[in-house]
């Protein structure tokens, strides 16, 4: 409850304003009135843009608190964007570094595009959280610490000879201290809790205290707890408590002395909810199945980051999908292909190394000419590597790990909410030219969050599709690679159906019939034939947008993927500033859409962010001689907006030296026009 | 041409109003609530295709499709609801041979493509045709795991003893010490008992057959159709050309009497020439061979597929050693147990009558906010 710094508990404009959020945008509007709960005079700070970082210990419950808070503020109406980041261990050491676990969530009254490059708030639950995250913190940022957890013990685990919160070593940013697991302690003295179970609800009593500052709603996690506990109504009671204690801590403390408001963001008319990447891409599922009629077949192993998708889908059998956790991850996709064959849309779900081992049956799909979907949520490699974060380097292997000429669409979502669609359209791609499809996702996107627009049903594309059931040879027999004249897919005939009988396999099919050809002939038109079918997949995908609202751009920024917030984030810093820039984003790697040769073309320089060390740059040279400009970072995090609008604006000046008059604080250009 | 050109017309037109989602998945769905394939009267040839097999002149591989393709018409199975599924080497071609639907897959993975299949359809009698090296080798963890779950399906494992398409290395149930292109001074490998290891699985059921045996083979392999959940039936199959000879002494008319222990459900384990010999318990728990002469009626062992706990059906199968003498043929264990097609299936009927399939209200989810 000790207000470190003075100003902090001081009511008034300057020092409430300022002490919060001066990384931000200088011209946010800080319109500021005073209310007056509980006999307190109290200051009400207006914000355009928040961003706070939870981070503690592993087994704190920061991704729950962090995961109702955005509830909240998503209920509230700000949009909003989220950064969960947590070790892979499931509880490391109790506070140590390798156990620190945070989320960061942009929420705003305005649209953003990226979870913010630096937070403006840092609530750190023990030393350790405050080590691993101060860095990030920038100098005059608000620093709620809870000092119970500030023992010599906990300081000596990470290194702090002295008590930082005593010391005046934090004197550069805001330092609120408070007891958080005391108070948390003595608002549940009556919950017939004890102590170790009683200190679990701090979590609660955390975000009760944010609840206030930040005017959030405060019944959707009534309501959640509630149900999270139903059968345990008296830790269901006590979470609520905590909750509330916090809450109501925050109103008649003199620590803080003023409150914020960030009004709801702009949106389009319409029906909202905030989804993560994985629920979204395990909703898309779901709906490819009832909008194709057929029944889904997931067949999955569990893998980080992408076992929450079977765990979603697994809850999902009245749609008619069955879920099936197999022995590895080869049984996985073989299952998975052996449905289809059956009839159902065969998916299996995976990440980078899951992929690796797939790569053989992938190929007896492509060879075979079955519908089967294939998620790559990417994380961190080579091998092992980096399993809880981001990274978007499996695009090679995706577009090219498997042995012979075995072509395969691949296609990217761009954000969370974006997982739903691009699942759709993977899924129209693979049943409409008989092929795998892989999707690749990533870390970032499986786990963070934004806004939703919830889409109409029966408003979603159509992906019908239909199963041969009569001969089609010309002496009444059945070809099964008699092919499409226009798409060049082959007919799909299911077990079951009379007359239609044949077999298929991994070795190489004579053309029209399916039996096995060693013909060097056949095999040169049929390896052929397999790759045409894929590149014609291009003449159904929309033309390129490309985003270049002057018109004048002399430089594109092209990426794919998670990048296309940070990208969009720094474009609109660029056009802010003056300049101009056009941003292309791919959704379609595999094939390439057909004007993006031309499209590149146009520009005197293509920048192309990625968060590998260069693969689709290489791609774009290989495929159009296009001089790209690769910018890579391969550090298990999405890029920072600030960052990339350096790289551009160094890149458009056709400079190497470092771009200044760029600020590292908004996503967007000030409302109110000011210098960015 | 045009059946595929009016199937292609349909395909994803966006222009189109709502579907209606019901009519496409009608097939399946109708078929999937049917009990089982449907019945149909067929013959051997039915099953014939036009491809010309190309084993190798003499390789037990013929015996065996012949076997199945004259008794598969008894099982009254119409043949477009067969499906064989099978990985790689010699015995994989056997799909091709068959006019069922048919896929001929990838090293080792026949049991969970298989497993897919008989999961998501289970109107259709799924076959795997697998061999020693496929099944045991690179795809033992498939075998393995698909024995617990209890799929329907039915395993054809040929066993050799031998990798014949790659010529002639040892396999994982060749005998210790043989002398192949890859192993010139003898292999140092144990050799797995593929019916040992099935049972250390929990199969439901359990079976070995000899090539050669038609009226052996064809009993076992009907049992094991008939059999909800998977079957693995072990069939001992001579190649010629890189291990001739491998099971003589069961087949030889002189000596496989002696030492071949035939398994029928209700009937006493005894065998050899003149009944000389029989089966007992030992001091231990297991099974021993003992002389028919020497031991009291009451000790020799009747044959019971049906116990419950494996352990007798493994005992049975430990009495052959690694050069086959006291092998027991026919069907070592045969219990009934919900088939995990069936359990899934019936999941799935759960859910739907207690939650109806709403896409919109999945979608639009418990917190939702309205912008006006």
């Amino acid at each position: 409850m000790t207000g470190t710094n003075p100003g902090i508990s001081t009511p008034g404009i300057s020092s409430a304003a300022s002490g919060v959020a001066p990384s931000m945008d200088p011209a946010v509007d800080t319109a500021v009135h005073s209310s007056a709960p509980g006999g307190l005079v109290k200051s009400v700070v207006e914000l355009d843009r928040v961003v706070i970082r939870l981070a503690g210990d592993s087994g704190d419950g920061m991704q729950l608190t962090g995961g109702r808070f955005t509830s909240e503020t998503a209920s509230f109406g700000n949009d909003l964007s989220t950064l969960p980041n947590f070790p892979a261990e499931i509880r490391a050491p109790t506070g140590t570094l390798p156990g620190v676990s945070s989320f960061q969530l942009h929420f705003a009254d305005h649209d953003i595009m990226t979870p913010g490059d630096a937070p403006d708030v840092l609530v750190v639950m023990n030393p350790a959280a405050l080590k691993a995250n101060l860095p990030d913190l920038p100098g005059g940022g608000l620093l709620i610490a809870d000092s119970d957890e500030f023992t010599a013990r906990n300081l000596a685990k990470v290194g702090y000879d002295s008590n930082p919160l005593e010391d005046g070593s934090l004197e550069k940013w805001q330092l609120v201290s408070v007891p958080l697991t005391s108070m948390t302690l003595e608002a549940l003295a009556d919950s017939g809790l004890g102590k170790k179970e009683a200190e679990r609800s701090k979590n609660m009593f955390t975000l009760g205290l944010l609840s206030w500052m930040y005017h959030r709603p405060t019944e959707g996690t009534v309501r959640f707890l509630e149900r999270q506990f139903r059968r345990k109504p008296q830790i269901a009671a006590a979470n609520i408590a905590a909750f509330r204690a916090g809450f109501n801590y925050g109103e008649t403390t003199e620590a803080f002395a003023v409150s914020y408001e960030v009004k709801p963001a702009p949106m389009a008319p319409g029906k909202y909810r905030h989804i993560s990447g994985n629920q979204a891409l395990a909703y898309g599922i779901v709906a490819a199945g009832q909008r194709s009629g057929l029944p889904v077949f997931l067949g999955a192993y569990p893998i980080t980051p992408a076992s929450d998708i079977l765990h979603e889908l697994s809850k999902h059998k009245s749609f008619g999908v069955r879920t099936f956790q197999a022995e590895d991850e080869i049984a996985g996709i073989g299952a998975a292909l052996g449905a289809s064959f059956g009839g159902a849309l065969g998916v299996t779900t995976t990440s980078g190394p899951g992929v690796a081992l797939k790569a053989e049956t992938i190929g007896l799909a492509v060879m075979t000419e079955l519908p089967l979907l294939i998620v790559d949520v990417q994380r961190g490699g080579p091998s092992t590597g980096l399993p809880t974060k981001t990274e978007q380097s499996d695009l090679l292997q995706a577009l090219y790990g498997r042995n012979g000429e075995a072509p395969v669409p691949v296609i990217a979502p761009r954000s969370p909410g974006d997982c739903f669609d691009a699942t759709l359209e993977a899924t129209r791609i693979a049943l409409t030219y008989r092929t795998p499809v892989i999707l690749l996702s990533d870390g970032y996107l499986a786990n963070g969050a934004e806004p939703w627009s919830i889409p109409a049903a029966d408003e979603l594309p159509d992906l019908r599709t239909e199963f041969a059931t009569e001969p089609n040879g010309e002496d009444g027999e059945f070809l099964p690679y008699l092919r499409d004249p226009e798409t060049l897919a082959r007919a799909w005939a299911v077990p079951g159906t009379a007359g239609l009988q044949h077999r298929i396999g991994g070795l190489e099919k004579a053309d029209k019939t399916g039996n096995i050809s060693y013909d060097p002939a056949n095999h040169d038109f049929m390896t052929r034939t397999r790759q045409a079918k894929v590149d014609g997949i291009a003449a159904s995908i929309p033309a390129t947008e490309v985003d270049d609202p002057d018109g004048d751009a002399r430089v594109a920024v092209i990426g794919w993927g998670s990048t296309y917030g940070p990208i969009g984030a720094a474009c609109r810093r660029i056009r802010a500033s003056g300049r101009s820039i056009a941003q292309v984003h791919l959704r379609h790697l595999n094939p390439l859409p057909a004007d993006l040769g031309e499209i590149l073309a146009r520009y005197d320089r293509v920048v192309c962010p990625e968060m590998n060390l260069g693969q689709l740059a290489m791609v774009l040279r290989a495929k159009y001689l296009v001089d790209v400009h690769s910018h890579t970072q391969v550090r298990g995090l999405p890029f920072r907006a600030a960052e990339l609008a350096a790289v551009f604006q160094d890149v458009i000046d056709g400079t190497t030296g470092t771009a200044t008059t760029l600020d590292t604080g908004s996503d967007t250009p000030a409302q109110t026009g000011a210098a960015l | 041409m045009t059946a595929i050109e009016s199937t292609n017309a349909h395909v994803h037109d966006l222009g189109m109003p709502a579907p209606d989602v019901t009519t496409i998945s009608g097939a399946i769905d109708a078929s999937v609530a049917a009990n089982g394939p449907k019945q149909t009267a067929l013959k051997a040839k039915d099953l014939k295709t036009d491809q010309e097999v190309r084993w190798c002149p003499g390789c037990g591989d013929y015996v065996i499709l012949n076997a199945v393709q004259s008794f598969l018409p008894s099982l009254g199975i119409a043949r477009e609801d067969m499906v064989i599924i099978s990985g790689i080497g010699c015995s994989s071609r056997f799909p091709y041979y068959m006019n069922t639907y048919g896929m001929h897959s990838i090293h080792g993975r026949a049991p969970a493509i298989a497993t897919g299949l008989a999961a998501s359809r289970p109107d259709l009698s799924v076959w795997v045709v697998t061999g020693d090296g496929d099944a045991l080798s690179i795809g033992g963890n498939h075998l393995i795991h698909t024995l617990r779950r209890n799929v329907n399906l039915t395993i054809l494992l040929f066993n050799n003893r031998i990798y014949g398409l790659t010529k002639g290395q040892y396999s994982p149930t060749s005998e210790v010490g043989k002398v192949t292109k890859s192993t010139p001074m003898g292999s140092l490998d144990h050799p797995f008992n593929p019916v040992s290891l099935a049972l250390g699985a929990d199969a439901t059921f359990v079976g070995r057959a000899m090539d050669s045996d038609r009226k052996g083979l064809t009993d076992v392999l009907r049992q094991a159709a008939e059999h909800q959940g998977t079957s693995l039936v072990e069939i001992y199959q001579n190649c010629n050309i890189f291990n001739d000879g491998a099971f003589e002494l069961l087949k030889d008319p002189n000596t496989g009497p002696m030492w071949t222990i035939p398994l029928v459900h209700g009937e006493p384990l005894v065998f050899g020439p003149g009944g000389a010999s029989c089966v007992v318990r030992d001091d231990f728990g297991g099974l021993r061979i003992a002389e028919t002469n020497q031991v009291d009626a009451s000790q020799i062992v009747v044959h019971d597929a049906h116990r419950d706990d494996p352990s007798y059906a493994f005992a049975l199968s430990r009495l052959s050693s690694q050069d086959l003498r006291y092998t027991p043929m026919g069907v070592f264990r045969k219990v009934a147990k919900p088939s995990y097609d069936r359990m899934m299936a019936d999941q799935l009927e759960d859910a739907a009558a207690q939650q109806p399939a709403d896409l919109d209200a999945l979608l639009a989810g418990g917190d939702s906010w309205t912008v006006s």
